[in-house]
């Protein structure tokens, strides 16, 4: 039982992360009906930008002792945290927008499969250009965070870093809700991706919308990378198609188009990942996640929260 | 009932599917397979010396019939997909699997595996020209059962669910290995080797004749064995499986189960509302386009003798698919160009390229050129390849010219009539306004997983 | 089928003698494509400020595409567009609100995933003027209390007639001059019918002038000033709306007389 526990524990705070990752793919989907391929690598380079940004603030792999540490304590290494986190943030958002520009935009009014293939094109282009900037093998984050555990129990713990992995995910998520609800844009947003045209009749820019959208998706990516980089601390350039293929499933899972189904897609494929991980094999666990995909798009293509709403009245 | 729904005149219907095999097709096709035989008997070391001229790109000789023999392989490949995306307009990412399924049941049925499994309870070397077509048929299964979750999908989810067929088959193949109850079976990241190449029987010639043909003496049967020194043979087999392959495939596409594949491809309701048995044919261009994979499968576990779930990852899905979008998704010879293009481009230009531009670059002292290295940029150059192509030139190199004329915009008739299809609606301007249309759609309770979305592939 | 009150006499006397000053909107030589498909093969029309006037016509005959031709989500590739003096046939559809017209579309299209309220919201997206705003909201409720018992639910799960009402609410949102409504009675019980071009009616007397596209055409032309008939890409006939009514042509081709 304790050990499910942790598995469980496990799996929320590594679900948490997937769920960032899933909500740009949600996003993106919902409004242009384009799967971004070069998402999940849109979170690698996230990554790699993060990792610049905290050697600009003097953290970096100390060779001596192998871990990167900030000198001053708590408040300073809070201070150096978030600001890589915005700055991060802000860097990978715009990678997001010059990929849409450039690969998605000349092909907007093209069928279907254009886009998509562009996609996969500039997933390739993004992979390498990752494996030129840091090299095939894996890159090791610093340890930045206290390294303490909680231990619940004797058999339950969780590390002061995983409370925070999914605290700043979770607070993301609410950010991100409360805008797509409350504010002007983000009913834009929303307005855009249930009717483009009659969107536009309201007066909408529709582009400008379309660009805020992916923006706001690599942003999170950018989130999830660094956040990655210091709970797991390392980062290959491979780890952005992987992982966001799961991300996707996720997406899918939840309902593909819907935010907070991306949330819980996030979670659930964290658990099920962690839980295949530990009572099947870790070699199957992608058979276990792909074959949950190919399940959920056979029995109930619009997810668990997915609508069946018809769209026009 | 059928007088309704014939198309308006033959030869529209023959121009729309270009099945007849024109002049110049068979022409140049005669051409090209004449260089193709001559090749391996003209292009050797002695008589490149005797004329003073560099090999191929820097591709020795035998290398290049091999390397020629590898890219018929993909040719089928890029024949099979074009079937499931560019005939029925169903996208498929993971066509890998059915090469995958392919080559290993070749795998199983020729070499010691089972044999090594099954202590020698279980010994099948059987024969390549029948598993030759074993291999076919497990693979078209195979696509009738991965095809069938997503006979109810639109385009993208459709996509999605072939992906993810594409990520499980190697993955499972690659984890058979240690499951108890097949332990071993598959090899595992290994995979299966000593695979029995093919052999010919010489019919009472005697073993001597064999090196004649560029084959080994096969002690055990008493014939000759293709052998991994000579691509020769393989060569010239693969070109007779090939040619053979594009004559059944034409075929196919005029005939009524390709005239139903592009009906539903333009518009699934229509053509179900015509009498076609959306499900059947939909699930008979998995398979045939399985098929295809399965055969391409067999000869690439025939010729390499070796197969790991390595050799068929996403990235082996998407190649093919680049090909059939490079070459023209939709028309035969444009694939096959595609495919040919594509392969060479990999196993030629990509192995020496870099050699050669770095000679060059240093030659002339560009030291870009010299000083990259343009191995490691490969993926960087395919995506760009990629990108690039679907912004400027969607259609590929040899569009179906229907296609070409939707994507610019100049065809003269609407696309649904030259299907075939447009028989069934009376006004042309409701059928070609996509107002009207709309209006119609709208009043059919539209929803995500309805049947009413025609296929996305459609006009690609 | 009962006609609603037709247009006051003496008000159509004003307006057509007003025919002689500038119209509103001066649509000129309008030719739209789909690819390469002609669906509009040069049309003129004009509206001048305060009518109502209606396109009739069949199904496909392009009216809806004229509509959207005029709000610009289907720039035209030939002729001009000319709202208050100002040229908008290669403006963007989100600034062409922002000059004072607004389209209901055809289908309603209202966001079925936002309530009702978020819809008149969305309604007023191009304005800033919170006060106003407010005002035009209370308004649109008055005019149709149905929606104000309804504001908080999700647009989807409203009826047919409410959706129209909702679309016609969220048009009026951005305060337009120029009101397109397509086919505003599509799919309706002829009750909510009646209510519909009562409503038009009334709108049209707050000071908004209409554009109506109706496949409804005695209903439509009952209650308009002037209308017009396309077929096929084309206009045949512009006339007030009662000769309209009168003309055999249209009774034998549109009202179903024999």
């Amino acid at each position: 039982m304790e050990l499910f526990v942790q598995q469980l524990l496990d799996g929320i705070v590594k679900g948490s992360i997937y769920a960032l990752i899933a909500l740009g793919y949600t996003m993106v989907y919902g409004i242009v009906e384009l799967i971004n391929f070069a998402h999940g690598d849109i979170f690698m380079l996230g990554s790699f930008i993060a990792l610049a940004v905290l050697g600009w603030f003097g953290v970096a792999i100390n060779p001596q002792n192998q871990a990167g540490l900030v000198q001053g304590g708590f408040f300073p290494t809070l201070i150096i945290i978030v600001l890589t986190l915005l700055i991060a943030m802000l860097l990978t958002g715009i990678i997001g927008v010059l990929v849409e520009r450039i690969a998605y935009r000349p092909l907007r009014n093209a069928p279907r499969l254009a886009p998509l293939i562009s996609a996969i094109g500039m997933s390739f282009i993004l992979q390498n250009i990752g494996q030129i900037w840091h090299g095939p093998a894996a890159v090791s984050y610093p340890e930045v965070f206290p390294t303490g555990t909680i231990h619940v129990t004797s058999g339950i713990s969780v590390a002061w870093k995983d409370i925070f992995v999914v605290v700043v995910c979770v607070m993301l998520m609410v950010i991100l809700q409360t805008f797509v609800q409350r504010t002007k844009l983000g009913k834009a947003m929303r307005a855009t991706a249930q009717d483009y045209d009659t969107s536009k009749l309201m007066g909408i820019n529709v582009n400008m919308t379309i660009t805020l959208t992916f923006f706001i998706g690599a942003l999170l990516a950018g989130a999830a990378g660094l956040i990655y980089g210091l709970s797991i601390h390392s980062m290959q350039f491979t780890i952005g198609a992987q992982a966001g293929l799961k991300a996707f499933t996720a997406a899918v899972l939840g309902g593909i188009g819907n935010i907070p189904g991306a949330m819980l897609g996030g979670f659930l494929i964290g658990i099920v990942e962690a839980m295949s991980d530990q009572y099947i094999s870790s070699a199957w666990t992608p058979v276990v996640v792909f074959g949950i995909l190919i399940l959920i798009l056979t029995l109930r293509p619009s997810g668990l929260l997915g609508q069946q709403v018809p769209e026009r009245a | 009932m059928q007088k309704a729904i014939q198309p308006t005149s033959k030869s529209r219907l023959a121009r729309a599917t270009e099945q007849r095999f024109t002049r110049t097709a068979l022409i140049v096709m005669g051409l090209v397979l004449l260089f193709l035989f001559v090749l391996p008997l003209v292009y050797n070391k002695a008589n490149l010396k005797a004329w003073g001229i560099q090999p191929f790109f820097g591709v020795q000789p035998p290398a290049l019939i091999g390397q020629l023999a590898d890219a018929a392989q993909y040719v089928l490949l890029a024949l099979g997909l074009n079937i499931v995306v560019g005939f029925a307009g169903l996208l498929d990412l993971g066509y890998a699997a059915f090469f995958a399924i392919g080559a290993y049941t070749y795998a199983f049925l020729a070499s010691p595996q089972l044999s090594t499994v099954t202590h020698g309870a279980i010994d099948i070397h059987l024969s390549f020209w029948l598993i030759i077509f074993i291999s076919a048929l497990v693979a078209a299964i195979f696509g009738a059962l991965l095809g069938a979750p997503t006979l109810r999908l639109r385009g993208d989810y459709l996509a999605i669910v072939t992906l993810g067929f594409g990520e499980i088959v190697p993955a499972v193949f690659l984890n058979l290995n240690t499951v108890p109850l097949t332990r071993g079976l598959t090899g595992g990241p290994d995979g299966i080797s000593g695979i029995d190449p093919p052999g010919i029987a010489t019919f009472g010639l005697g073993s001597d004749i064999c090196p004649k043909l560029s084959m080994a003496a096969n002690g055990a049967t008493g014939g000759c064995s293709f052998s991994s020194n000579h691509a020769e043979p393989y060569y010239y087999l693969a070109i007779i499986i090939v040619v053979i392959l594009i004559f059944a495939v034409t075929n196919l596409r005029s005939s009524r189960l390709g005239r139903a594949w592009m009906a539903i491809r333009e518009d699934e309701i229509a053509a179900a509302a015509m009498g076609i048995d959306t499900v059947r044919a939909k699930l008979l261009a998995f398979s045939t386009g399985a098929a295809l994979a399965g055969v391409a499968g067999a000869m690439f576990a025939s010729k390499l003798q070796l197969v790991g779930p390595g050799s068929f990852s996403f990235t082996v899905s998407v190649f093919v698919l680049c090909m059939i979008i490079l070459g023209g998704i939709g028309n035969i010879y444009g694939v096959i160009a595609g495919a040919v293009i594509l392969q060479l481009t990999q196993s030629v230009f990509l192995t020496n390229l870099p050699n050669n531009l770095h000679d060059l670059g240093t030659k002339n002292h560009i030291d870009f050129l010299a000083n990259t290295d343009w191995a490691g940029l490969k993926f960087l150059i395919y995506g760009l390849i990629l990108v690039v192509l679907m912004i400027v030139r969607p259609e590929g190199l040899i569009p179906s010219a229907r296609r070409k004329a939707e994507l610019h915009g100049d065809t003269g008739e609407p696309a649904a009539e030259v299907a075939g299809v447009g028989a069934l609606r009376n006004d042309e301007t409701e059928r070609a306004n996509p107002i009207a249309r709309a209006e119609r759609e709208s009043l059919y309770d539209v929803r995500d997983e309805d049947e009413s979305h025609s296929s996305d592939v459609d006009k690609i | 089928m009962q006609a609603t009150t037709p247009v006051n006499e003496p008000l159509k006397q004003q307006i057509i003698s007003q025919q002689q000053g500038e119209p509103m909107l001066d649509v000129r030589g309008i030719e739209t494509y789909y690819g390469n498909i002609r669906a509009l093969a040069g049309i003129s029309l004009k509206i001048f400020n305060g009518e109502v006037v209606t396109l009739i016509g069949a199904n496909g005959a392009g009216k809806t595409t004229t509509l959207r031709t005029i709000s610009g989500i289907t720039p035209p590739r030939r002729g001009t567009i000319t709202l208050n003096g100002q040229r908008i046939d290669r403006v963007a559809p989100e600034q062409i609100v922002r000059r004072g017209m607004s389209h209901a579309p055809e289908g309603r299209r209202i966001f079925s995933r936002m309530s009702v309220q978020e819809n008149l919201e969305m309604g007023a997206f191009a304005r800033n003027d919170r006060a106003a705003i407010a005002e035009d909201m209370e308004r649109v409720l008055t005019l149709f209390p149905r929606l104000r018992e309804r504001l908080q639910q999700k647009g989807g799960l409203l009826s047919g007639g409410e959706q129209q009402m909702l679309a016609i609410g969220r048009a009026l949102m951005s305060r337009p001059k120029l009101l397109l409504l397509d086919e505003p009675s599509m799919g309706l019980s002829p009750i909510l019918i009646e209510t519909i071009f009562q409503i038009v009616s009334d709108i049209n007397k707050q000071g908004t002038t209409i554009l109506l596209v109706e496949q409804n055409a005695l209903q439509a032309l009952s209650v308009s000033h002037r209308g017009y008939v396309m077929q096929t890409g084309q206009i045949v006939l512009e006339d007030t709306g009662a000769n309209l009514l009168k003309s055999e042509m249209v009774r034998k081709a549109y009202l179903g007389e024999e």
